[in-house]
């Protein structure tokens, strides 16, 4: 076999199936990351500046000890602590009258039953869950910084909008969804777009976790094979694979770009700023 | 009707007792003849036909698991799957954290390997995968020690230039030899008492288990037949 067939054969094995596969994995882990991580940021945000002395305390804390751990520290302990803290309450409740300690050495022993998910469970449902703490992990750190945004955005809105609200009777509450919330995005998206960049290339910190993400799989079908182990031998093609990845990343992130760009334009319209004084000059 | 459900109903909780105790096997997938990834995806070699061997003599229903070298020890003592079988040499420093059954290897010759025979090994560059065996004999050895996560990077990074050496397995490093410009340089060193599958250290019934299938294979022949197939140093 050569040339065309040869290749043809090649890029569509099982190995490279699982390589086109993780892409879709990679892409749902955005789709879900996003909107979860922008929440996490919004309520961190609000509780950061909440009047109330302790949320605030909590929601800065949140805020600081976050952007200030590692991610990959972060998700080496993190992770496996709240693995364990899930199985930990689990054990409690389905298991009281397990006498033995919990922590024997270095292990972390539950009863079966306990077991997050249960060690009968099929493969499918260990993936899933893995991929469930990865998008709760990824929440959690760009939660964090996605709150930092916010919390300067709502402060960049011009307080004599705000003193309006108030002028015509509207209530905290009132002023913050109705008057705050729909202006403070213009000002936040560019901190926003950021991360959402960072996030689209943070997804090998996947494997961890044991989800296999497309790194991996052009790593490991990249890496040079001997005709032992494989109907397939050849050399260090890492840099092709990666030359793939390179491509499926700029693509995505232009397509990022022109989205986010348009939101902006979107978001300006009709705002006291220079873009949005831009497009009311334009259209007057 | 109602015995069809009640029937039903008892297959359906015999069924989940028989699965009650899967045992998940952990391993890298990426360090051949032990462990691969092949070509249709699925976990492969020698320790792949053992472990299954293993399963069946004592009746346990298997999976299997890959993880990351990295984080394969630790994720075994949280529980993620209940043995490692991924080439892991028996050592005394991981013998602190972890317990072994006994070798289905003998212990196996490590190898230097290089693109020309006159490299120094005592005060030059070599690479070998991190938290091995080997990387903390090369760093005794006097020789820089450059690390990599995986092993296909350790045998990259020489025939890139970076390093003078990789060691490794002289198993794993064989096929390498026999197909590329690598060659081997000095002797081979024995490291280590054999490979073993790790458990956890409560866990003195499953490694009871495994152990007396793993001796069971080695007293009628057919582990010696299968590192045999697998063209695997030293016999039982």
């Amino acid at each position: 076999m050569s040339g065309l067939s040869w290749l043809s054969c090649y890029l569509t094995t099982g190995k490279h199936m699982s390589f086109y596969l993780s892409f879709g994995t990679v892409l749902m882990l955005l789709a879900i990351t996003a909107p979860v991580a922008l929440a996490f940021g919004f309520g961190g945000a609000m509780a950061a500046r909440s009047h109330f002395l302790p949320v605030s305390w909590i929601g800065k804390t949140y805020i600081a000890i976050v952007r200030g751990v590692p991610d990959i520290a972060f998700f080496l302990f993190f992770v496996i602590a709240f693995d364990q803290a899930i199985e930990w309450v689990r054990h409690k409740t389905l298991c009281p009258d397990w006498t033995d300690p919990i922590r024997q050495g270095n292990d972390f022993v539950v009863c079966d039953a306990a077991k997050a998910p249960l060690s009968t469970a099929a493969q499918w449902v260990h993936e899933v869950y893995g991929f469930s703490l990865a998008v709760f992990t990824f929440a959690i750190v760009f939660g964090a910084f996605a709150a930092n945004v916010l919390y300067g955005a709502m402060r960049a809105v011009p307080r004599a909008q705000m003193e309006t609200a108030e002028a015509y009777g509207m209530t905290h509450r009132q002023a913050f969804w109705r008057i705050l919330v729909p202006q403070m995005w213009v000002y936040a998206l560019p901190g926003l777009s950021n991360l959402w960049m960072v996030l689209i290339k943070a997804t090998p910190l996947l494997f961890l976790l044991g989800v296999e993400d497309i790194v991996y799989w052009a790593r490991e079908l990249g890496g040079s094979k001997t005709a032992k182990f494989t109907d397939y031998p050849h050399g260090d093609w890492r840099m092709w694979y990666f030359l793939a990845l390179l491509v499926f990343y700029l693509l995505f992130t232009k397509v990022s770009e022109v989205v986010l760009e348009r939101l902006m334009v979107r978001l300006s319209h009709g705002q006291a700023t220079q873009a949005g004084e831009k497009q009311r000059k334009a259209e007057a | 009707m109602k015995n069809l459900i009640i029937s039903t109903a008892a297959l359906a909780l015999t069924a989940g007792m028989a699965m009650a105790d899967t045992v998940r096997l952990g391993t890298e997938g990426a360090y051949p003849p032990y462990n691969f990834i092949n070509d249709s995806g699925e976990v492969d070699g020698f320790e792949r036909e053992l472990g299954d061997e293993l399963c069946k003599r004592a009746e346990l229903p298997c999976e299997w698991v890959t993880n990351e070298w990295d984080s394969i020890i630790p994720n075994l003592l949280s529980g993620n799957y209940d043995a490692i079988i991924a080439g892991m040499s028996i050592t005394a420093e991981r013998k602190e954290v972890v317990n072994f059954s006994q070798g289905y290897t003998r212990p196996s010759p490590s190898a230097y390997a290089a693109l020309s025979a006159d490299v120094d090994l005592k005060g030059g560059v070599v690479s070998a995968q991190a938290s091995t065996i080997q990387s903390s004999h090369v760093a005794s050895s006097g020789a820089t020690l450059v690390e990599f996560p995986s092993p296909d990077e350790t045998v990259a990074a020489v025939q890139s230039g970076e390093v003078d050496a990789v060691m490794a397995d002289k198993d794993f490093l064989l096929p390498i030899v026999q197909e590329t410009e690598l060659e081997f340089v000095g002797d081979d060193v024995f490291l280590g008492d054999g490979i073993g599958m790790a458990f956890r250290q409560s866990d003195d019934e499953l490694r009871g288990k495994f152990d007396a299938a793993i001796a069971s294979m080695k007293a009628d022949g057919s582990l010696n037949a299968l590192l045999d197939k697998w063209e695997i140093e030293g016999k039982f």
